[in-house]
């Protein structure tokens, strides 16, 4: 090979996507290599059956930085997204508890099982958007270098303090709250209806292997609640086509700053001469040279697998190793023939377009986790529906339908190991099916094709370790200025010219684009 | 007093919100669900359908029609053929807007325009030299503007396909649930997209047929506000927002030549006499205002509301509140509506604004309220239509 690169990066997710992107608008010339035939990683739409485009991972988008959107254009190269409306959560007792987008009738809704709720509501959605606002810089930073007390670092950590001291006292002890609590007793302050409770729990424990009542959950809801959409925090929307659209937009933004994209490019190993890294091996053999390298991949196989132990400094392999993957989710994608017809609220309504969550108490939600904490998938998961299908038609034949259901929990290390998913993973999807129908009995009925992916089936498609959906989960000592490991979460690792910009970095996992773009501008210092 | 549309049958259940307003002393809804959101998503995302019965209709026929029409409203469309429209500005003796809107010829002598608001008066007053009848069918033509992507799709599986071929700017008859109806490719969304018209009578079957393949195909009927989200990001003016008719301007500085408010193109100056034309030849050289798009720069909004301790804050819907620009600390002209676009993710206003401050990239000021605060906004002058999908004309 005769190019030599300023920069590769390894892994078309949309982290490495962004990462490039940034840095071929700085005029570096940048190569992408996915290992996949598709770009965007967990952010991928695929046509699994003639017809029908899942979004076979990841199937709704709000945390996507508002900056990254206008700075690289991403309207212009494709990005199109359609908001979420609403929350259903239909009960087994056939009652209903539909949150719609008129905050009147949202409260009504609540009041039937809690006025004092119906009144709480909309005081804790004003005091998570000013959180949210508070923490908006937060992930757009660098974390500071708590071991190097430089006069940068104590700039950044005076800014950082400056932002939460305008928090009132209140707002204050939120915060610290959120930093330690389990969701359940976080919501314990607000609100009495376990219903609601439980409906809003469920933000806690999305991509963790923890139940709603366990400590540190409440961080992960704050991180779900922290996105915006033009401005208002906490809502999600479907991307065009599925959230490959947001994957394809931004190589469509790095291709017109002039990366280049190869796909079905595995790389194997990360060239180091030196003390520094100089290309990388592809699967075939074939060298590409680069004066960085940049993995978009999560951190143990970054390190573990193409780096090597033998090349890293002992402490910083324990630190990986113990850097948490667990995975706990899965992914069942239905075709269907018509729509669901829930008991809870018949026909057809707003109430199928927007969020359906399957997590009808607390209690429902720990037992889920409790069989998980033993080695097996919960036989009444929590589920998270979606069709996207009524809003955005592109993604399946006229009056057919695609239904995305993420399920929690499915974890990786089954008591039978976890390569025996491929055997347990259609009891698995069946599991999903049989507790979605008691809630809309004809599902059985218009389900035309079924996709079903367990954490193994994450691993080995799409190069997450364990299956997790976050790069390593999103618990206190494995954020900001830990993530990855304590010494090494300024997106730089313990190879020169080698670093990352991932799920696996500050601020972490979701569709969000901030790890690689702030890898880019901690790279382009350098340069 | 007002009236329902033929539709309100229909529409009246389907309108939770019980949000209306009047439109041409008609009753039109201006969101169905709890807010426009969805509406305008299907508008571009699917397909809507929207009740657009209120637009003031004629119908011309005669052996003079063409040249009658041709006379009045400031565009030759004498050698149109019959199934194409065209769009086009009415104006006064003075050269002045009047109003706009499409002129459609359905046969060699029968033509259907449109108007925002009634026209009959004048239309009449200048018919007297031709042989022609201008008949106001307002109340007996119902329609219904088809928009989205989808659009096609829905209207060829209730037509058996009668509009696979229908290009941009074309009007063809078809039968929509056992109905005779003429459907044209136009619209007020900027998108692919067509409206259908039919005799009031009958438009109740019409809806029917239409909002039951619609299933297929996402429809949702959508109101006024989604409306003037689309039409805004497709750069469409809007009388009595963005222009008044010089028949009711009690000042000068109220009246606008179609050179001022992005209509030129529709003006044709070199033909036989039609009303205006001395004054738009005079007036074409020197217009005091331009109508330009104006981005709003998204950074100094945020910063401002940053500095009050607020997310930024969205209107969700357009506005039509106009407010001034600036260049430098001098008032060069007026937005006069605006809205968020959830597609492009930016903040675009349309604006008049004086000749010299009119140029691609011009860096304007757009007064914005903050918290109760006046403020100026950095807002750049750049191309309209925001919004324009290859698929409008494909
Ligand atoms: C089932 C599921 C549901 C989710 N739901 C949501 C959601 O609804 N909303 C949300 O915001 N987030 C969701 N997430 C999380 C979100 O999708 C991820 O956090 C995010 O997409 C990760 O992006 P990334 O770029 O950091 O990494 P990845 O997307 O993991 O990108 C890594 C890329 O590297 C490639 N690769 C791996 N090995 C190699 C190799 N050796 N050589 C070359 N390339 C390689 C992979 O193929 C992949 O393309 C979900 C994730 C999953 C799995």
């Amino acid at each position: 090979m005769t190019t030599t690169y300023d920069a590769i990066v390894i892994g078309g997710g949309h982290n490495g996507l962004t990462c490039a992107a940034y840095l071929a608008k700085a005029g570096r010339k940048v190569c992408v290599l996915e290992r996949r035939h598709v770009l965007g990683g967990a952010a991928v739409s695929e046509e699994v059956f003639p017809g029908f485009t899942f979004s076979v991972c990841s199937y709704v988008v709000s945390l996507l930085r508002p900056e990254i959107i206008r700075e690289l254009d991403l309207p212009r190269h494709g990005l199109d997204l359609i908001p979420l409306e609403s929350t259903f959560t239909p009960l087994p007792d056939g009652r209903a508890l539909y949150r719609g987008p008129d905050p009147g009738q949202a409260r009504r809704a609540i009041a039937q099982f809690s006025a004092k709720d119906a009144d709480a509501y909309p005081e804790f959605g004003a005091a998570m958007s000013q959180i949210g606002r508070l923490v908006k810089p937060v992930l757009a930073m660098t974390p500071p270098d708590p071991s190097k007390l430089g006069l940068g670092a104590i700039m950044d950590l005076l800014r950082l303090g400056r932002r939460f001291g305008d928090l009132d006292t209140d707002a204050r002890t939120l915060q610290a709250r959120m930093m330690t609590m389990s969701a359940a007793d976080f919501l314990d302050r607000w609100f009495e209806s376990p219903v609601l409770k439980a409906a809003m729990s469920v933000s806690g424990i999305i991509g963790t292997f923890q139940g709603v009542r366990s400590p540190g959950t409440a961080y992960v809801l704050l991180h779900h609640y922290m996105g915006d959409i033009d401005g208002a925090y906490r809502s999600w929307g479907f991307s065009r086509g599925g959230t490959g659209g947001v994957s394809n937009a931004i190589a469509n933004a790095a291709r017109s700053f002039g990366a280049e994209i190869r796909t079905e490019a595995p790389v194997d190993q990360i060239l180091i001469e030196g003390e520094s890294a100089t290309g990388v091996v592809l699967a075939n053999g074939d060298e590409v040279r680069a004066k960085t390298v940049v993995s978009g991949l999560d951190p143990h196989l970054t390190f573990l697998k193409l780096v090597g132990r033998d090349k890293l400094p002992d402490p910083f392999v324990k630190d990986i190793e113990r850097f948490k993957m667990r995975g706990s989710s899965g992914k069942v994608n239905l075709a269907l023939d018509g729509l669901p017809d829930f008991v809870a609220m018949p026909g057809e309504g707003p109430h199928l377009r927007g969020d359906i969550t399957i997590a009808p108490s607390i209690d429902y939600l720990e037992r889920a986790y409790d069989e998980a904490k033993y080695g097996a998938w919960s036989r009444r998961p929590f589920m998270d529906v979606v069709i996207p299908s009524l809003t955005d038609p592109t993604v399946a034949p006229p009056g057919k339908h695609v239904m995305s259901i993420f399920v929690q929990y499915a974890p990786y290390k089954l008591k039978e190991g976890p390569e025996d998913w491929p055997h347990q993973r259609e009891a698995f999807g069946d599991a999903v099916i049989d507790t979605l129908a008691e809630y809309c009995p004809n599902l059985k009925d218009i389900i035309l094709h079924r996709q079903v992916l367990s954490p193994w089936d994450l691993e080995q498609e799409f190069g997450l370790t364990e299956g997790n959906i976050f790069h390593g989960e999103l618990s206190l000592e494995q954020l900001f200025f830990q993530r990855p490991t304590a010494q090494w979460a300024r997106y730089k690792t313990p190879i020169k010219d080698l670093w990352m910009c991932a799920s696996g970095t500050h601020p972490g996992g979701g569709i969000m684009g901030a790890p690689g773009k702030n890898a880019a501008r901690a790279m382009l210092k350098r340069w | 007093m007002t009236r329902p549309s033929p539709f309100h049958p229909r529409t009246a259940p389907l309108c939770e919100s019980h949000a209306w307003k009047t439109w041409a002393g008609f009753l039109a809804v201006c969101h169905y669900g709890a807010c426009g959101e969805a509406e305008y998503h299907a508008f571009r995302h699917a397909a809507g359908v929207l009740d657009v019965s209120p637009l003031c209709k004629y119908a011309v026929t005669g052996p003079d029609a063409a040249r009658f029409l041709s006379y009045v409203w400031a565009r030759d469309v004498s050698r149109l053929k019959p199934g194409r429209v065209t769009y086009a500005a009415l104006c006064d003796a003075d050269g002045f807007l009047i109003d706009d809107g499409t002129i459609a010829r359905l046969d060699d002598d029968h033509w259907r325009c449109t108007t925002a608001s009634p026209s009959l008066h004048w239309f009449a007053r200048h018919a007297r030299r031709f042989d022609v009848t201008v008949t106001d069918t307002s109340e007996q033509t119902a329609a219904l503007a088809v928009q989205g992507p989808r659009s096609r799709d829905l209207l060829n599986d209730v037509t058996d396909g009668a509009v696979e071929g229908l290009r941009f700017f074309r009007v063809t008859g078809a039968s929509i649930g056992g109905v005779t109806v003429e459907i044209s490719r136009t619209g007020y969304t900027g998108d692919l997209g067509y409206e259908v018209w039919m005799p009031a009578d009958n438009a109740l079957d019409v809806w029917d047929a239409l909002v039951g393949a619609g299933r297929r195909h996402a429809l949702q009927p959508a109101g006024l506000d989604a409306l003037d989200m689309t039409r805004v990001e497709a750069g469409f003016i809007l009388q009595d927002v963005d222009y008044y008719s010089s028949l009711r301007a009690q000042v000068r500085s109220r009246m606008s030549t179609p050179w001022e408010v992005g209509l030129g193109w529709t003006v044709q100056l070199d033909r036989d006499p039609f009303i205006g034309q001395d004054a738009l030849v005079a007036s074409e050289k020197s217009p005091t205002w331009q109508f330009v798009g104006l981005d709003i720069d998204w950074e100094e909004l945020e910063a401002l509301y940053e500095r009050v301790g607020l997310p930024p804050h969205l209107p969700a819907q357009a506005w039509r509140t106009p407010v001034p620009v600036y260049s430098g600390s001098e008032q060069v002209g007026q937005a006069t509506s605006g809205t968020w676009s959830p597609l492009l993710k930016k903040n675009f206003a349309l604006a008049s604004v004086r000749t010299a401050h009119a140029a691609m990239g011009t860096r304007l000021r757009i007064e914005q309220t903050v918290e109760f605060r006046r403020h100026k906004v950095t807002a750049t002058v750049v191309e309209r239509p925001f919004f324009d999908p290859e698929r409008k004309r494909s």
